[in-house]
Formats: C-alpha cells, structure tokens, sequence
C-alpha cells in the first residue's frame, strides 16, 4: 500500500500545484482558489479527525473548538498585544493541546454516546467562551484588524501565495499522517480501534494513545485555527460552533473514515458545496448538510473513498465494517 | 523465542486467595495455586467454573476483590494489562481477538508493541532509528510466522483464515511480545483432530523454547496429552491439582464432570 | 437588596429554576424513553421541543386555534414527526454501529432544524400563556401563571407514564422490552411496535414541554441542540434509563443553572448544565441514582 500511496501522492501533489493556472485562465471559475484555500485548511482540521475517528475508532464533536482556540490565540496575541504571528501559532496549538490532555483525559475513558455527548458538551461550553468574553474575543460582534502572515519580511497577500502556503502546510501533515499510519504507532491505533482488549493485552497503553491521538488532531486544528484567522483577518464566534464541528466529522465521513485520502477528498468536496454550490440555496444549507450526513452514515458509512477502491483498488478488501463500540 | 528455560524450579505465577465477585456473584471464591515455570499447566473444570475469570484476574482485565497474584514474585493484581504484557504475560482469547482487517504479519507485527519504543514524533518525522526499529520489527514477526507455520498466509487479511489458523495467528502475535508465562484460552475450541494435533505440537515446541504455558481447555484429550500438571476449578473454587494421571483417576473431579451432565 | 437567604430574589430563582428543570426534566424522560427500548441516544430530542413550540405557534397564529386545541395539535404533529423519524430512519439503521446511530440521528436533528429554518424562519415566536391572568404572588416573588402550567404539564405526564408504564399491557410491554427484548419478543411483542412507540412517545413528551415553555421564554428554530444537550446531561446525572432520576436531576439542573444566573453570570448560564454534564461523564457516568455495575453493562 505505501508505494501506491507515493504515486497518489505525487499525482496530487502535482493536482494541487496547476489548479491555480487552470483555473484562473477561466473567469467563471476563477475564485475555486479562494474556495480552495479554505478547503486547505479545513483539511487540516479534518486531518487529524480521521485519525481520531477512522483509525483509532474514537469520536470527537470538538474539533471546532480546537480550530477556534488556535484561531483566537492567534488573533488576540497578534492583534492585541503585537505578537509575531509565527511565535503566536505554537502558543495557540500548546494551548489547545494542553486543553485537550485535560479534557481528553477523562473523557477517552468514555465509549460511544457517552463520549459524543461529552465532545459535544465541551465544544458548546468553548463556543460560550468565546461569545462571553467580549473583551478578549469581542464576543459576537467579532473581532477584528487582525494582522496578516509573512514570512521573512515578504508579505503574503495574493490569493496564489496563500494558496501554495496553506497546501504546503496540508502535504507536510498529510505526509507525517502517514508516517505514523504505516508504523508501530499505526498499527497500535488500527488495533485500538477493532479490538481494543486485545491490544491492552499486547501491550498497546490504549488509554494514552487514545489521548495522544485526540491532542494532536487539536494541535492540527489550532494551527489550521491560525492561518485561518490571519488569512480571513476577522473572528467571530459563528465561525466555531457545533454545526461547524459536524461539518467536520461530515467531510471525513463523507471521504471515507479509513482513509486520510478520503478525508481530503471530502474536505474539498464539501467546502465547494458550501461555500460555491450552495450559495444559491443558502437558506437550504442546513438542510442539505443533514440530508448528505444522513445518506452517507445510512447506506455509504465507508465514504466515497470505497466506491473509489473497488474500481481502481482490486481485491484489497476495504474496512468490512464501520467502527465498532464507538 | 530464545530464552534459556529456567532449569530452577521458582514459581512463576502464585495465586494466593484470589477473590472475584460481580454484583452477587461469586465468580471466584479463593484460588490458591502455584506454577513452576517451565511447564505446562492445564486449567480444566466444567462451564462456569471460573476459568476465564481467572485469566481474566491474572492478565489484568479485571481486579480481583481480594486475594493476590504474584507474577515472578511481583505483585500484579491491580496493575494495568499492558502494563503486565509488558512484564511478560501474553495471552490469547477464546473468541479469537484478532485484528480482522490487519494482515496476518501485521497482527504479528502488533505483538511486538511492547518490545519496542518509537514514539510518535519519531515516528511521524521518521527518524533514523524508528526506521531500523520497523525493519526489525517485520523480521521478527516472519520468524515468528516461520515458527508456528504461517508464513506463507503472511499478507492475507486475518479475517480471511480459517478458524485454525487464525487461533495460530493469535497465539504467533502474543509470542511476540515475548512472553515468559502464556496464557491461552480454550485454544483448541472449534479445532478438528488434525489441527488441535498440530496445535499440541506448536505448545510444546513454545514449552521447550521456554516460556510457561496456562491452558484453559475443554478437550481433554489435548489436555491428557500436553500437560505436564492440571488444575481443576469448580464454581469458582479449588477442586483438585496434580499430574494428568493424578486427576484422570480423582473420584471428585469425575464426579463434577458427571455430576454436570 | 435583602438578606442572601432570605431574599425575594432566593424564591425567584427558585421557581424560574424549577420551570426550566421540569423542561429539562421532560427532555431527559424523553431520552430515557428511546434508551430504555433501544438503547439508542437520540440526539434529536431537543427538536422534538423546538417542534412543539413552533408548530403550536402555527396553529394559533396560522389556523387559529384555541390554546389548548393549539396544545394537543401540536403534541399530535410532532408525534407524527417522531413516527416518520423511527419508520423513515431508524429502522433502517438496525445493524449500525454505534458511531453511525449518532451520526444518524444528529443528520436527523439538523435536518429538522434545517427544515423548521424554513419554515418559521429565524425569528423567535412567543405564544400566549394558557390561562390569562397576571403573576401571583407567592412569598413575595410574582410567580408566572405559565409557570405553573409548565409544572403541572409535567407532573401530569409523570404521573401519566407511571401509569402506563405499570398498568397499561404496552406500558408494560415496553418495559419488558427494555429489560430483555429476546425474552419479549419470546412471549410475542413486537419489539419493533416498542420501539416505534417509544419514538412517538418522546417525540410527544418533547412537544408538550415545548409548548408549555415558549410562552415564558420563546421559541426559535435553533434551540434544540442546547435543550437537548442539557436534557441529556439531566439524564445522565439522574442514570441513563432512571425515569426518576432524570426528573429530580432535571430539577436539580434547572435550579444550578437559575442560581449561577442570578447570582453569578447570566451570560454564562448554559454553560452550567453542560459543566455539570462533563463531570458527571467524567465522574459519575452511572448518575446519581444509577449503579455502577449497571452502567458497565451498558451496550457501550
């Protein structure tokens, strides 16, 4: 699988890297770069929810959370107190790793419901923070004036840097994704997930690895958080709320669970929809969303990866079942 | 694979008083026993006896209400199951818990959790050493595919094995965390006479090479023929101890048998 | 203002906490209805309340019904719903994992949501108080008429499931399913008819406190998810299943909640339920009236 994973890789790589050329020759279609930027960071606040959900087997309604953590710690460090926003970033992904060592903690501990509700319940209580305390965040009215990105001096202001920046930060993780899939520490979180006792027994500290794999899609998060508020350079609450969470777990869901390639390719299809597609039908949306999560989690629980993998993938069986116990 | 068997005769494994109840239910009500190592011990007794729980109790998945289990002398009720795979117990399960959708040589692969250490940043940035570490860890695993006589299913999905085999593949991974005590639970459940033959030979072979064995089984045929002593369990208490002959002519362990019937 | 223990203000709280708790109170027997049945939590539960709210809103407004007909219109339409929900949805998901069920019925909460967006829009909708009247004085605190209503709605329907539940052939039946469904589908109940009662019972029980709480605080098409979240956090303070239990936790969630916000920060009010949700999973996910060993049993 790892060599296959090479070519797919390099055939995206290169994807990625003409799109802007393609598409900015077309007037109609010329703003897919702005959708697709966005659709980049998503990707990384997906990233790591497919490890958390299709790998290890667990889930988390939070991950908007993480993604508003890092953004406001960006924001308010840069915009308030001049930070660099580069020294900013790591502040913000401590922040939310340390948030998600204490929530994660008990709450990994928790199978099934009782761990959605609690994802759930955090993420909501975050949201709270972040419309209560007006004077760090602004509250709904959001916050605003916040400092772009450079790097080295040169200002990054166009569309196209932005774009190759955020993909280039998207590859970098995707790689190191798959560093750990195709290793021991992959290997202990696909048992995790499909017999969790039997990989206690074999020595696997499942509890840690649980937590570890939970902090790390926060740290992603966070630093999706941070280009996020300096590409968009105005916060609000609305940005990082329970539907946005959902959203997420339905973009990895929608790709395929078991598969970071799925994750991406749910990432981009649905910020197209939301963002470009559905634009016509805004009132619509909330019900669309609903509607494709229902479909999906009823009769395409392993993604649109799958269909993809029995036409092109031959006899490897993908995942025969969608997570068990939660 | 290569541990020298220990020619002294220090226990292994001592059960002392070990208690375990549920909610109203006595599942063991005192066990007391000792395992010199090097053998294969046998732990029979008609349904219900307890003999799960005991495993249970020693591997760590539950905490015995009272009563201790000293594992080469240490203490280790109370401890987490990994924690005591990593001491040196592995163990297998009765309803096969294999990796279904993992390869064979993957599942193998997971054995060797324990025995090794990258870590996740050494792993995600694939440092030097983490890569030595997974090449090791491959080579390891086919051995251990060689030695109990899977090799050639290596990159079948485990879900795909028949139950034989995938009892084997289950007993492969937990010597790979190599273990000094073995526990294995009702391996030959579900066998036919060919493979629970061949099943006696590998856990004699896995004796030799010097790791203790606990077996948990119901065919007494293998258990007669494998065990060097048997231990016999009835509602959660002690019934009897000694060598194959010894209980094979116990009026009171052929009258629990009987007496189930 | 009067002495901390004394005050007026103490028996405000006091009543408006105990409003709301027998909403969430309602909430989290209507979790515990679908629970006991399935085993299924249905994240859906707080648009059952929504529901209830806005469609009584469209009766009275739009058709002009009388309040109480406007009541039990509504209580029918979101049982409807809740019918539609179990034929159309649940059923399908038989064989499901545990991580597709959320998933399903949180697609469904938000398909209701999205669906009530369209239908009322975004605007809050009040409703006149069932009976007229101005608020009553108890011990110094103006009690709202509708509060008492919301009290009295909710033991009339405690009361009612007790009933049923111990007198009546399906509320045992649904009892016995809850218990043990194959030993119940042995003696010849339908365990699917259960569990589509089970649907149309909460969806219904969901109504009615929708109803009875939109005269006092409104209703809008996005509610659902925090009554919902907090109803689930009654439940589970009072043990997943505990009828009982969800109803004192509920009250006892109301008055926190109430408390904080009178005394320490209304902004902040939701997050009460929630924070005590969190430590209750973390803690004490049995509840407070639930065994331990019970929990562990659980499905999950």
């Amino acid at each position: 699988m790892r060599k296959t994973d090479r070519w797919i890789f390099a055939f995206v790589v290169l994807l990625i890297a003409i799109f802007p050329w393609v598409v900015l020759n077309i007037s109609a279609i010329s703003n897919y770069v702005e959708v697709m930027i966005f659709a980049g960071i998503f990707s990384l606040v997906c990233l790591g929810l497919s490890l958390l959900m299709g790998y290890a087997g667990q889930i988390s309604l939070a991950q908007a959370a993480f993604f508003g953590i890092g953004a406001y710690s960006s924001g308010i460090l840069t915009a308030h107190f001049g930070w660099n926003p580069w020294l900013a970033m790591p502040v913000g992904a401590a922040l939310a790793a340390a948030v998600a060592w204490v929530v994660g903690v008990p709450a990994l501990r928790l199978k099934g419901h009782y761990l959605a509700m609690a994802t759930l319940g955090f993420g909501v209580i975050v949201h709270i923070v972040f419309n209560e305390e007006i004077d760090w965040t602004g509250g709904p009215s959001g916050m605003v004036d916040i400092p772009g990105l450079s790097i080295a001096g040169w200002r990054i202001s166009s569309e196209i840097q932005w774009y190759y920046l955020i993909w280039g930060v998207v590859f970098l993780a995707l790689l190191f994704c798959f560093h750990i899939l195709h290793s021991r520490v992959g290997r202990a979180l696909r048992a995790i997930h499909e017999e969790e006792v039997a990989a206690e027994a074999m020595g696997v500290p499942t509890a840690r690895y649980k937590v570890q794999i939970f902090v790390f899609g926060a740290v992603l998060a966070a630093i999706a958080g941070s280009f996020y508020t300096h590409y968009v350079t105005f916060l609000s609450p609305s940005s990082f709320n329970l539907m946005w969470s959902i959203r997420f777990v339905l973009m990895v869901m929608v790709g395929g669970m078991q598969s970071l390639w799925g994750a991406l390719l749910g990432t981009v299809l649905l910020t197209f929809v939301g963002n470009e597609w559905l634009q016509v039908f805004a009132d619509f949306e909330v019900l669309v969303y609903g509607t494709i999560l229902l479909v999906v989690a009823l009769f395409l629980p392993q993604g649109l990866i799958a269909i993809l993998r029995r036409d092109f993938g031959g006899s490897r069986n993908p995942i025969s079942r969608v997570s068990d116990e939660g | 694979m290569e541990h020298p068997a220990q020619k002294s005769q220090a226990p292994i494994l001592e059960l002392s008083d070990v208690q375990m109840s549920f909610g109203g239910i006595d599942a063991l009500k005192g066990i007391e026993h000792v395992v010199p190592e090097g053998i294969i011990q046998a732990v029979i007794g008609p349904n219900g006896a307890g003999k799960t729980t005991l495993f249970h109790c020693i591997s760590g998945l539950l905490k015995p209400t009272a009563g201790s289990v000293l594992f080469r002398g240490k203490e280790i009720n109370g401890l987490v199951p990994h924690r005591i795979a990593q001491l040196g117990i592995s163990r297998t399960f009765q309803h096969v818990a294999l990796f279904k959708t993992m390869t064979v040589l993957e599942n193998v692969m997971l054995g060797r959790h324990t025995r090794t250490h990258s870590g996740f940043w050494a792993t995600g940035l694939r440092f030097p050493g983490m890569r030595s570490e997974e090449r090791q860890i491959k080579q390891r695993a086919e051995t251990y595919l060689d030695f109990v006589g899977l090799a050639d299913v290596a990159h079948l999905e485990a879900g795909t094995l028949p139950l034989g085999k995938q009892k084997i593949l289950e007993i492969a991974r937990a010597l790979a965390t190599e273990p000094r005590l073995l526990l294995l639970d009702e391996p030959a459940g579900g066998l036919n006479m060919t493979e629970t033959e061949v099943l006696g030979a590998l856990i004699q072979r896995i004796c030799q090479n010097g790791t203790t064995v606990v077996l948990v089984e119901h065919d007494m045929n293998l258990v007669m023929d494998i065990s060097d002593q048997i231990l016999v369990l009835h509602y959660g208490e002690y019934l009897a101890s000694g060598t194959p002959r010894e209980i094979k002519d116990n009026p009171a362990v052929i009258e629990a048998y009987l007496g189930e019937n | 203002m009067d002495g901390f223990w004394l005050g007026t203000d103490l028996l405000q709280y006091t009543v408006s906490g105990l409003t709301i708790g027998a909403i969430y109170a309602l909430v989290a027997i209507g979790y515990n209805i679908i629970y006991n049945v399935t085993e299924i939590i249905n994240f859906a539960q707080g648009e059952f309340v929504m529901l209830g709210g806005l469609f009584a809103v469209f009766f009275m407004e739009t058709l002009h019904f009388p309040v109480f007909a406007a009541f039990f219109a509504s209580i029918i339409m979101v049982g409807i719903v809740g019918f539609a929900m179990e034929r159309l949805v649940i059923r399908r998901a038989r064989n499901a994992s545990v991580l597709s069920l959320i998933i399903i019925t949180i697609a469904v909460s938000i398909i209701l949501k999205g669906t009530a967006m369209l239908g009322w829009g975004k605007d809050p909708y009040s409703l006149p108080a069932f009976t007229s009247g101005g608020p009553i004085l108890i011990g110094g605190a103006a009690v709202q008429v509708q509060a008492l209503w919301v009290l009295a709605v909710s033991v009339a329907i405690v009361v009612s499931l007790t009933l049923f539940f111990h007198r009546s052939l399906y509320g045992k039946a649904m009892l016995a399913c809850a218990d043990n469904p194959s030993a119940a589908r042995m003696v010849g109940i339908r365990v699917r008819q259960m569990v589509l009662l089970s649907f149309v019972l909460s969806a219904a029980i969901g109504a009615a406190a929708g109803v009875a709480i939109t005269p006092i605080s409104l209703m809008e098409y996005d509610r659902g998810a925090l009554l919902g979240l907090k109803g689930f956090g009654a439940a589970a303070l009072g043990g997943l299943g505990n009828f009982y239990g969800g109803f004192v936790a509920g009250l006892l969630l109301g008055l926190a909640e109430s408390f904080c916000a009178g005394y320490l920060s209304s902004g902040y009010k939701d997050a009460v339920a929630l924070i005590l949700l969190l430590l209750v999973l973390f803690f004490k996910p049995e509840g407070l009236f639930g065994s331990a060993e019970a929990a562990k049993l659980k499905r999950f």
